[in-house]
């Protein structure tokens, strides 16, 4: 069983970032005079510790720091700082050892086009030492689970977006790697596959290995993570199991509001509800109630919009979940 | 080293190469078999050139095709695997350091262009028959035959972890054309004693090295560039480039 671990890891990157870490950052300008390279701060010091044997998310937005601790965790990115370890092994230091032990399923198919299915995972397999007769097995075993028997003996190159991203994970798991790192597993599958990668991802939990996933799913985050890492710019912004999170939020319900015009004056009438914990006002004539209590508030929010002269233009309410969480510390929404 | 994992990929490459056997032969020898069709009996045929051209065109045309297929098999899947279609990242992966990735594609592409040179000479001489050809120091021709192979390959390496997707055609018009023309392919390096200044400045051009030292060892009857000074400057080129190409090759590997 191997955990893993990052002491205040860092990464600055002068120029653009590889595609799936990093987003919405400046291309890098090119005139006459040298302009210094903008540099992308893409983790600012992420300490994480993720047990053996454990399911461990890392929930952000696009840009957040996600694929880049994924990268460097898989000797894919060096760090600018800061230190990482799969089990005993300091990543950077002893790549061949940590290579041997993980499996990763990059965000982006990268799968070796001039090869079939099972081509590509014998070949994978041979990398790995695994000999003619063990490769042949685990293919097979891995190609009837991830329902692609039929379709094995095929060029990769016209497999569908779904069909490669399976491939990819049975690729992960071809040499039993006792750590699996995922980003973002499920983009692009459609509900029916994606019900299946998750039945995969828990049984492979079962048999004692380590994952690590990223996602900006909160669905997905929640139905497989034991325990999760909200991270933003880098930064951890909360840590604990889906349910503690989601319970950290005050009230657990977030009311969106809008009104027609800009009171004050409503807001501080709102704060007195029964069951209301938090308000924050939200440019330029809206606000985010945190309460106990979802929808049987809003006949007097309606009540209290009238009294003041601000009638409610829109209502938006959500239950208790991680998208209300990551909301409650960055005041931006996941999608965002 | 990880022995069993870099013959692994070796075969993979191997395996890749046998699938697409045709299309590697078509893109290897069609144009310097038509050259020496054109030139080696077309010309001479019809009196425009000397019957001698023939045994002189022939090393040419194998330190082109040697230099252009090991260029060719290592620098185009790597433009590719490194920036559209990633992937190479599954061999990143694969438990080895990730500079024997790097010197496994080298020796795929030594390989090939070794390959494509022994092809070339039965295929030429079928063509030019009679050609003299002297075969009398076989370990000089494999030395030389072995040192292009492998500047062919690294030079590969480099180009590829260097070039941009978008600059392929530039690679071809900028870097690989002049190289051939001034390459002293097509003629020895002493047809240009009476261009004093351009017979110095080709000397930069490490095709000038391969096609003199094939000269030298396959046809030593015509003036050739001493077979010493081949063999030091082509190594010096061969190490030169493999430290380029792994540095490169690492730059690319790891952001």
């Amino acid at each position: 069983m191997v955990g893993i671990r990052t002491h205040d890891l860092r990464k600055v990157y002068n120029s653009a970032p590889p595609f799936g870490a990093g987003g919405g950052s400046p291309p890098a300008q090119r005139g006459k005079q040298k302009k210094p390279k903008p540099e992308i701060v893409a983790l600012d010091g992420l300490s994480l510790e993720v047990a053996a044997g454990e399911v461990f998310g890392l929930l952000g937005p696009n840009g957040a720091g996600k694929s880049t601790t994924v990268g460097i965790l898989t000797t894919r990115v060096q760090p600018t700082g800061g230190q990482a370890w799969i089990g005993e092994h300091d990543v950077w230091k002893q790549q061949v050892p940590v290579k041997r032990v993980i499996g990763v399923v990059a965000q982006r198919p990268n799968l070796d086009f001039s090869l079939t299915a099972r081509e590509i995972l014998a070949f994978h397999g041979a990398y790995f030492g695994l000999d003619s007769h063990e490769r042949t097995k685990r293919a097979d075993a891995l190609l009837e689970r991830f329902k692609l028997t039929d379709r094995a003996d095929q060029m990769v190159r016209g497999f569908s977006g779904g069909m490669m991203q399976r491939l990819s994970i049975a690729r992960a798991m071809m040499h039993d790697p006792q750590v699996l790192f995922l980003d973002e597993p499920s983009a692009g599958l459609d509900p029916q596959t994606r019900l299946l990668l998750w039945e995969i991802i828990r049984e492979y939990n079962h048999s004692g290995k380590t994952i690590l996933l990223t996602t900006h799913n909160m669905e997905e985050a929640d139905a497989l993570s034991h325990r999760l890492a909200i991270i933003d710019h880098g930064r951890m912004i909360a840590l604990g199991t889906p349910g503690d999170l989601k319970a950290s939020v005050p009230g657990g319900y977030l009311l969106r509001l809008r009104f027609g015009t800009n009171s004050p004056e409503l807001l501080e009438k709102l704060r007195s509800l029964a069951g209301v914990r938090e308000v924050r006002p939200v440019e330029p004539n809206g606000a985010d109630v945190y309460a106990d209590r979802g929808g049987s508030l809003i006949p007097e929010v309606a009540t209290f919009a009238a009294s003041s002269g601000a009638e409610l233009h829109d209502v938006n309410i959500s239950e208790p979940s991680l998208e209300n969480l990551f909301l409650h510390h960055t005041g931006r929404s996941l999608r965002e | 080293m990880n022995g069993r994992a870099f013959l692994a990929m070796l075969a993979r490459d191997a395996h890749v190469a046998r699938r697409n056997v045709v299309v590697l032969l078509f893109q290897t020898f069609l144009q310097p078999l038509l050259f020496v069709f054109i030139f080696g009996r077309v010309m001479v045929r019809s009196g425009y050139m000397p019957a001698s051209y023939k045994s002189l065109l022939l090393p040419g045309i194998m330190a082109i095709s040697m230099v252009f297929t090991g260029i060719w098999a290592v620098a185009m899947p790597l433009i590719s695997e490194f920036q559209f279609t990633r992937e190479i990242e599954d061999r990143l992966l694969a438990p080895i350091e990730i500079g024997w990735v790097a010197m496994e594609k080298v020796l795929a592409g030594t390989i090939q262009a070794l390959l494509s040179g022994l092809v070339v000479i039965p295929a030429a001489w079928l063509i030019l028959r009679p050609v003299a050809l002297d075969f009398s120091r076989p370990l000089l021709f494999l030395a030389v035959t072995v040192l292009v192979a492998l500047f062919a390959a690294a030079g590969g390496l480099a180009l590829g972890c260097t070039v941009n997707q978008t600059h392929i055609g530039l690679m071809f018009s900028l870097v690989l054309t002049p190289m051939i023309f001034f390459g002293c392919t097509y003629y020895p390096w002493s047809a240009l004693d009476s261009f004093p200044i351009l017979q110095k400045a080709v000397l930069i051009n490490p095709l000038v090295y391969a096609s003199e030292g094939l000269r030298a060892t396959l046809v030593p009857q015509f003036p050739h560039l001493s077979l010493i000074a081949v063999l030091i400057v082509l190594t010096l080129f061969d190490a030169l480039m493999l430290v380029l190409g792994l540095r490169q090759f690492r730059g690319k590997a790891v952001s």
